[in-house]
């Protein structure tokens, strides 16, 4: 009994209060920032390290949604064309949204990333429960996911969390690349969701395929017939970059 | 022995040419004469050489620290005597060989398939009888977890048989591996298993180096095994707090978890990724362990021990917590040995293997690593050895960071010699995590053979829940927290 009542007192309080200004790290690979001026003239070496194809030049841009935030471009970019920040709010509501430009700040990015919706937080503002399927991938996303729920960061003080049915849904959060094995899976479990529900595609590969983009072993079909709602880019996205990407949508 | 398999070590890269090509018979009776004799089969797996399927044999003995290979070619022959039969352990090495080159294992007593899913064509186990029900779920589990099927045949509570299937998370990967970009290769790798992310990725970049000898320092050494030590506490943690949460034990589950929070933090802040994504690269890491960070990681592992130990400490004593754990899921250490199973599921049967201390490589051939091991077979060993596991890892990461130096942590990869073959092993936290590159005549990889941990020990789990209650499934299964990307690759 003492030792439980050390253990409590140990263990203290781990909740993350104020969510929305939390501080990360420094090391963190947030949001990347671009500036083609500091270019050397005809090198593409950034492009050609990238692993993911997530890099274009004559504009430079970054594909968030293609990055695995594996560093290598920065890395190799000496003249400080690509500098990665730790700016962890990097969600967005459009896949287009999430190509950064050169020389866009951040609070250019994180003011239009995210359009806020009336309806949904009308719909779902006060408790969203959503149905987690995870479709191929590394399990790093999962994990990260599964974080969003612990004592840490405790993401159903808002009414939000994790059901077991899709039934019990009223949205779906989709991970890995979708291999083709879980695609008839994945279509069931969305519809088995009753109307209106979001999709949010949670990490490089459910939004573009990651690391796997290549393999012959997918089956993407979903995403492209289907809307997604919130596009979370990371590999895997860290739990605040979730958490604080829903409270903007639903407007909390 | 007498036979004609060659004597490698872990890491030894060796030509092509001498690997000994035996005909199927000879290869079949030395394999199983092997295993009998108490080696243990390390891979199994075929590939295509020119136009012939060639099957590779690796086996250990883990006393010796030697490794034995040999190879069969299988010239327009379809079939052969399945191994299974005198070899358990090739069970599932012999349904991935036939699922992939379509050459038959004669008298195999369980040829299903592994990756490709198709319900019609799989015939589960049946069980008939009053009261006899089956209990289908997945591939979509309840929780935030990977997707596989479980079936379970049932009288009542009781489990007679539990039937996995795997493979939805085949993602082709050891065909990605052919792509000829080294950055992708090295985050490919990283992305085999997200939990054991420096396990593979130093497995991977092992083999590479050692085919292009690349001296890596001992400081990028050091580096690499605190990551992994980080890497195996860090899991360990989690999975404690996840058999705490079955058991309904809350304070457990909830502090365990605030407590690996604190350790992916550690290793967030050497590399930027709470997982580890970034550190390992070609000849040595990408971040140094600089004072700062040191006392950092001191301050971190110190308090962590304390507060391990006062965790546990009321964890194991909880009534209402052993009489869960206590006497479920039992996999006797006879079977664990015959099924091939390895890590500290099987060290907690009963079974002394750990690579680290067998077929030590970088930093852990210079200080030794004490092997572990408990007998009951049953969900408190598989929990009580993670205990005994962090509090070991804590110790290595505190005395090695005293060895860490200003050395370089990075040295530079030359080319890849043509026409060899390395295997790598690594003790990643959940077992032994094997990589086989086989170079081409140009010194391009033209063959990764990938071997996670969870391939051997799915089974066993499978095995540990016959003749318990349903009810008692998950925390079996979290007691072994088996990877299913990385059985599905
Ligand atoms: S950090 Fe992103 S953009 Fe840069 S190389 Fe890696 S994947 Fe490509
Ligand atoms: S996005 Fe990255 S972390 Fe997430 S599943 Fe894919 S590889 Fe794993």
């Amino acid at each position: 009994m003492m030792n439980l009542i050390k253990l409590r007192k140990q263990h203290g309080f781990q909740t993350i209060n104020d969510i929305k200004n939390a501080l990360i790290l420094d090391t963190h690979r947030g949001f990347p920032l671009l500036d083609e001026s500091k270019c050397e003239l005809n090198c593409s070496e950034c492009k050609e390290i990238c692993p993911t194809e997530a890099i274009e030049l004559n504009p430079l841009s970054l594909d968030l949604g293609k990055c695995i935030f594996c560093g290598e471009c920065e890395k190799i970019c000496k003249g400080n064309g690509i500098r990665f920040t730790s700016n962890y709010k990097i969600a967005a509501t459009s896949r287009n949204n999430l190509i950064v430009s050169s020389q866009q700040s951040y609070e250019e990015y994180e003011l239009k990333a995210i359009e806020i919706k009336e309806k949904i937080y009308k719909l779902f503002g006060r408790s969203l429960k959503l149905r987690q399927v995870s479709a191929g991938g590394c399990n790093g996303c999962e994990m990260e996911l599964a974080a969003t729920t612990n004592v840490n960061f405790d993401i159903t003080r808002f009414g939000i969390d994790f059901v077991a049915s899709p039934r019990h849904a009223d949205g779906i959060v989709i991970t890995g690349p979708i291999t083709k094995n879980m695609a008839s899976a994945l279509l069931d479990a969305y519809k088995s969701i009753g109307e209106p529900k979001i999709v949010i595609a949670f990490g490089a590969c459910a939004i573009s395929g990651g690391i796997f983009y290549e393999s012959d072993e997918l089956d993407r079909s979903f995403i492209e017939n289907h809307k997604v709602d919130l596009y979370i880019p990371g590999c895997p996205p860290h739990p605040l970059t979730f958490i604080n990407a829903l409270l903007k949508y639903l407007n909390i | 022995m007498n036979n004609n398999w060659l004597e490698i070590k872990n890491l030894e890269a060796i030509p092509l040419s001498e690997i000994p090509r035996l005909d199927i018979n000879s290869f079949r009776e030395q394999l199983v004469k092997k295993i009998k004799s108490g080696e243990r089969l390390v891979q199994l797996f075929g590939n295509k050489d020119n136009d012939d399927v060639v099957l590779y044999g690796i086996t250990a003995n883990d006393d010796n620290s030697k490794l034995y290979l040999a190879s069969c070619i299988f010239d327009n022959k379809k079939e052969y005597e399945s191994l299974t039969q005198d070899v358990p352990a090739a069970h599932l090495f012999e349904r991935e060989f036939y699922e992939q080159f379509d050459i038959k294992p004669l008298n195999h007593p369980w040829l299903k398939p592994l990756r490709k899913i198709n319900a019609e064509l799989y015939n589960f186990f049946k069980m008939e009888g009053e009261d006899v029900h089956e209990v289908g779920v997945g591939p979509i589990h309840a929780g935030i977890i990977e997707p596989g099927h479980f079936r379970f045949s049932c009288h009542g509570e009781k489990i007679y048989h539990l039937e996995i299937q795997l493979g939805f998370q085949h993602r082709g990967i050891e065909k990605l591996f052919r792509k000829n970009n080294p950055v992708y290769l090295l985050k490919l790798a990283e992305s085999v298993s997200g939990d054991s992310v420096i396990a593979h990725a130093s497995t991977f970049v092992r083999a590479v180096e050692s085919l292009s000898n690349c001296n890596v320092s001992y400081n990028a050494n050091l580096i690499r095994a605190i990551a992994l030590e980080l890497e195996r506490i860090a899991v360990h943690l989690g999975d404690l707090s996840a058999l705490s949460n079955d058991v309904a034990y809350l304070t457990g589950s909830s502090v365990f978890g605030a407590l690996r929070t604190k350790v992916i933090n550690t290793t967030m802040s050497l590399c930027g990724n709470r997982f580890g994504r970034g550190l390992i690269n070609y000849g040595g890491v990408n971040y140094e362990i600089d004072d700062a960070l040191k006392s950092k990681i001191l301050n971190t592992i110190n308090s962590l021990e304390e507060e391990v130990n006062l965790a546990s400490e009321v964890l194991f004593s909880s009534a209402s917590v052993l009489e869960r754990f206590e006497k479920t899921g039992i996999v006797d250490k006879e079977t664990a040995i015959q099924i091939g199973m390895v890590g500290p599921a099987a060290r907690a049967s009963g079974v002394s293997i750990d690579v680290r201390a067998d077929h030590p490589s970088g930093a852990y051939q210079y200080f030794p690593v004490h092997k572990l091991t408990l007998n009951s077979g049953d969900v408190f060993a598989r929990a009580y050895i993670r205990y005994v596991e962090i509090i070991q890892s804590i110790k290595i990461i505190r005395e090695q960071l005293e060895n860490l130096s200003k050395e370089n942590i990075i040295s530079s990869l030359g080319s890849l010699e043509p026409n060899k073959f390395v295997i790598s092993l690594t003790e990643g936290w959940r077992g032994e995590v094997s990589y086989v590159i086989l170079t081409d005549e140009t010194g391009k990889i033209k063959k990764v053979k990938i071997k996670d941990p969870s391939f051997n020990n799915w089974f066993a789990l499978a095995l540990a829940v016959r003749g318990n209650d349903i009810s008692d499934f998950p925390l079996c299964n979290k007691s072994f927290n088996l990877s299913y990307c990385g059985f599905d690759l």
